[in-house]
């Protein structure tokens, strides 16, 4: 509760949280609130010359070059983003934060392996094994979000990593241990906490990634279906159009932008807050 | 040059962190600024040559070097007298000498760089550069890089950097601070040989009031960006004026001042002699204690050199004692008080209030953690950042299931005021305190299971001389009170002399001498510790070592090759409990 007044008490934290809530609430909401259902091809949703309609009217964000409501595809589309963007970046980071440290804190042979692992994950082309176990499933939603976990959790291993080992160095660690701390709570107690700045700036980095990563597998055919809408797939559905629509692009664009933003500007509020060195500033 | 008078304000916001500086240095003359951590004495110098940090500025005053007002100069002139007439050494010379060049390299770049020579005479200058600054073997020298060289050779680097292009004045800050003592006598040595050669007026920065008696002509000292005193360097030390300056040189440590005491300079009067007799079992007990440490390397990580940290060194502490663990870095010392605290793998026996630790697991050290404890050098690394001090200090009675609720927080409250802290620190982090404040947590910390023994490693000599006094004095205080022992280990001899009944003194990884505080201070059996003592910096200038004993050699390296097997010193006893190798 603490943590939350503190945010808000930030303006730009304040407007983060806010973006984020309306799209929460956009997203849970959907049935009710979208004018039009999101697949439904509307009469007329499209010019006499079969082209789509600019925003105003009768759709407030325009249609798409199948005469779907945009306003309604932009929110439903909001509940895939959600998901791919929080739960498989969340999946993500918490793999690699997970793995980072156990093999950080054990080193010796467990930290060899899982580091090695790390680092061919690493090498492998994110989008080709994205490809292939998309292409060993068949596309859902969800197998997209795991698909996605899979290939993003590994830079946050190796940083994680490197930051349990500089940790485990410092002074206070030896002298937690003199005084008798067991490992598990050096862990949890002394090296954990000072980890969890790095951990929220990379999570709130990679929904951004992630959106796009959903948008890139979407366009590849690999992603989410059609016509189940996502941010990602109404971008690459219509970029074609861009030069006399240019709305589909932009309006999705500028979604994903916020979200993205609006989760940074969170995370860097987060990271100042949980750092007792912060303290009354900002 | 003639005279050199500098008027410095800086403003850092609005915060002035120097006040109305004024001083003069003539040629030949060595003038010192001391001062404490924070008192603005390397602002002072960094402003003369105009590099100070981003935001911090020169608001007012003016340096005149010669004839020529340096604030005025325009930046292209600033750079040819830098290093051309003002040159600096500094603290650490291994951060400042490039990692990826070799010293020849940066010796020649900085001799090219101000006066016009070919390449291949920069080069024999250089080299002679590095003999004069009695740099052994100097043409093999020349083609080294930094990392191949000991520290107190890098420092003879920067100094040879520094005085190459014959500057008129030599600016040092803490030159000598990071080194050992024995290194910190030659370099100092150096640095007066080479002013008599050179003409070279120093402007010499420490806190070190030792160093300070030795080297001054002149004495300028500092405080809060204030100038507090300034005079010649018998005056302040004989008759200084300000109570400030008094209070500094009060605090100093010197040594041989302990000379016909018989114990510690702070501990109470009504001391209870350590029990150190045979009918009371010693707090601890350490027999043959040898630590080894492999150095692996190439791509099957095998070992390829071993460091002899420790070799078989023995000794006993008993209840109420100090025992002082002394020596130069590398000696093994803190490795000793390490194993101790069984924090790393070690040979031998030790036994802590009678019980054996060897081979202990986790879970069985922790009763033998209740009697043992230590405080750490830096007292800030060694506590957690994101803790609330009073969460730190109650850790230890978590730790170990011992209190909790309203009964730990009023133990945490009891110890802080014990160390001289208020109950409202309890909820404040580490960065807000200062580092004698924070010396005093790490104390309570150690404090907190009520341990008969306390490993205090290097504990003070990171805290300004009033600091450092204070803490010894909480020191002495806990030991009268709580019949504690002490396992003191630091470098700074003057330091020892007034905690320790018992002195060991470590090369190599063993103990070449050992005794009472009065015999191994005033009567020295060995070699080494003759040469320790002579090495220390007296803050005395009528003591000063007119015909300094030129020290030489290097602190020689405990890294042997996998089959080398160590001479073992024999220990011989001179009575009274006083052994020394022979």
């Amino acid at each position: 509760m603490k943590v939350i007044r503190e945010l808000l008490r930030r303006t730009l934290a304040t407007f983060g949280l806010t973006v984020i809530a309306v799209i929460v609430v956009l997203a849970v909401l959907a049935p009710v609130i979208t004018p039009y259902s999101p697949n439904e091809q509307t009469f007329d949703g499209l010019t006499l010359e079969g082209a789509p309609l600019p925003p105003g009217g009768a759709f407030l964000l325009g249609t798409d070059l199948l005469g779907r409501d945009l306003f309604s595809r932009l929110i439903y589309g909001a509940r895939t983003s959600l998901v791919i963007g929080v739960v498989a970046n969340g999946v993500a980071v918490l793999t690699g934060a997970v793995i980072g440290i156990t093999a950080g804190f054990l080193r010796g042979v467990v930290g060899a392996v899982l580091m090695r692992f790390t680092d061919l994950m690493m090498a492998f082309p994110a989008l080709l094994l994205a490809i292939v176990l998309a292409a060993m499933f068949r596309p859902s939603l969800w197998i997209v979000a795991l698909v996605i976990a899979m290939v993003n959790w590994v830079q946050v291993a190796r940083v994680i990593y490197t930051e349990t080992i500089s940790l485990s160095e410092r002074d206070f660690i030896e002298a937690e241990r003199s005084l008798g701390a067991s490992r598990g709570r050096i862990l949890i107690q002394h090296i954990a906490p000072h980890l969890v700045s790095t951990i929220v700036v990379w999570a709130t980095l990679g929904i951004a990634t992630t959106v796009l990563l959903e948008a890139t597998l979407s366009f590849l055919g690999i992603g989410v279906q059609p016509p189940t809408p996502s941010w990602g797939n109404i971008i690459f559905e219509n970029q074609t159009y861009f030069t006399t629509a240019p709305w589909l692009v932009f309006i999705p664009g500028v979604a994903i932008l916020m979200l993205a933003l609006s989760f940074n500007v969170v995370g860097d509020a987060l990271r100042d807050i949980l750092d007792p060195k912060q303290k009354g500033r900002g | 040059m003639r005279d050199l008078s500098a008027a410095v304000a800086s403003e850092q916001g609005p915060r002035q962190v120097l006040e109305r500086i004024s001083f003069d240095l003539y040629e030949g003359e060595t003038l010192c600024i001391a001062g404490e951590s924070g008192s603005g004495k390397s602002i002072t110098a960094l402003s003369l040559m105009g590099l100070l940090p981003e935001g911090a500025r020169v608001t007012a005053g003016e340096v005149w070097l010669g004839g020529k007002n340096l604030f005025a100069l325009p930046e292209r002139e600033m750079l040819k007298v830098r290093g051309g007439e003002i040159a600096m050494i500094f603290q650490e010379p291994m951060t400042s000498l490039n990692p990826v060049m070799t010293i020849g390299t940066q010796l020649v770049e900085a001799l090219r760089a101000h006066r016009d020579v070919s390449a291949s005479g920069a080069k024999a200058d250089a080299v002679q550069m590095l003999e004069s600054v009695r740099i052994s073997d100097a043409a093999r020298r020349f083609r080294q890089y930094p990392h191949e060289l000991s520290g107190g050779m890098r420092q003879r680097v920067m100094i040879a950097i520094a005085l190459c292009c014959d500057p008129k004045v030599l600016i040092a800050d803490e030159p000598t601070t990071a080194l050992d003592v024995t290194i910190q006598a030659q370099i100092l040595a150096l640095m007066e040989d080479l002013q008599k050669q050179f003409r070279t007026a120093i402007l010499l920065i420490t806190h070190d009031m030792g160093v300070v008696a030795e080297m001054a002509d002149r004495v300028v000292v500092m405080n809060q960006g204030q100038v507090v005193e300034s005079d010649n360097v018998a005056n302040v030390f004989t008759s200084p004026r300000e109570a400030y300056t008094q209070k500094l040189l009060a605090a100093v440590p010197k040594l041989g001042s302990m000379a016909k005491r018989d114990r510690p300079l702070r501990a109470a009067h009504s001391e209870k002699a350590p029990m150190s007799d045979q009918r009371h079992q010693p707090v601890v007990r350490v027999r043959d204690l040898t630590v080894r440490f492999d150095i692996v390397g190439g791509l099957l990580q095998r070992p390829l050199r071993r460091v002899h940290a420790v070799e078989r060194i023995s000794f006993d502490i008993a209840a109420g004692e100090t025992l002082a663990l002394v020596g130069e870095s590398g000696c093994g010392k803190s490795t000793t008080g390490k194993a101790l605290l069984n924090l790393l793998p070690w040979e031998g026996r030790i036994a802590v209030a009678g019980r054996d630790i060897a081979g202990l697991s986790p879970a069985a050290m922790a009763p033998v953690r209740r009697d043992i404890q230590m405080i750490f050098q830096d007292p800030f690394a060694s506590l957690d950042p994101r803790m609330t001090v009073g969460r730190l200090v109650a850790e230890p009675l978590v730790i170990h299931r011992m209190a909790k609720g309203q009964e730990l927080e009023d133990r945490v409250v009891e110890l802080f005021r014990r160390v001289g802290l208020g109950p409202d620190a309890l909820r404040r982090h580490p960065h807000e305190f200062s580092g004698g404040q924070r010396q005093r947590i790490c104390i309570a910390r150690a404090l907190t299971l009520n341990p008969k023994i306390i490993v205090a490693d290097e504990s003070v000599s990171a805290l300004d001389v009033s600091v450092q006094a204070q803490v010894l004095e909480l020191l002495q205080e806990l030991q009268d009170e709580l019949d504690l022992s002490f396992l003191f280990i630091s470098h700074d001899m003057s330091v020892v002399e007034q905690v320790s009944h018992r002195v060991a003194v470590m090369y190599l990884g063993q103990i070449v001498e050992l005794g009472p505080r009065a015999a191994v201070f005033e009567n020295p059996r060995h070699d080494y510790t003759k040469r320790l003592l002579e090495a220390v910096p007296i803050a005395d200038p009528t003591r000063r070592r007119g015909d300094r004993v030129r020290l030489t050699g290097e602190v020689p390296s405990p890294v042997r090759p996998l089959d080398f097997s160590p001479d073992y010193v024999r220990l011989n006893d001179y009575g009274n409990g006083h052994l020394a190798a022979v």
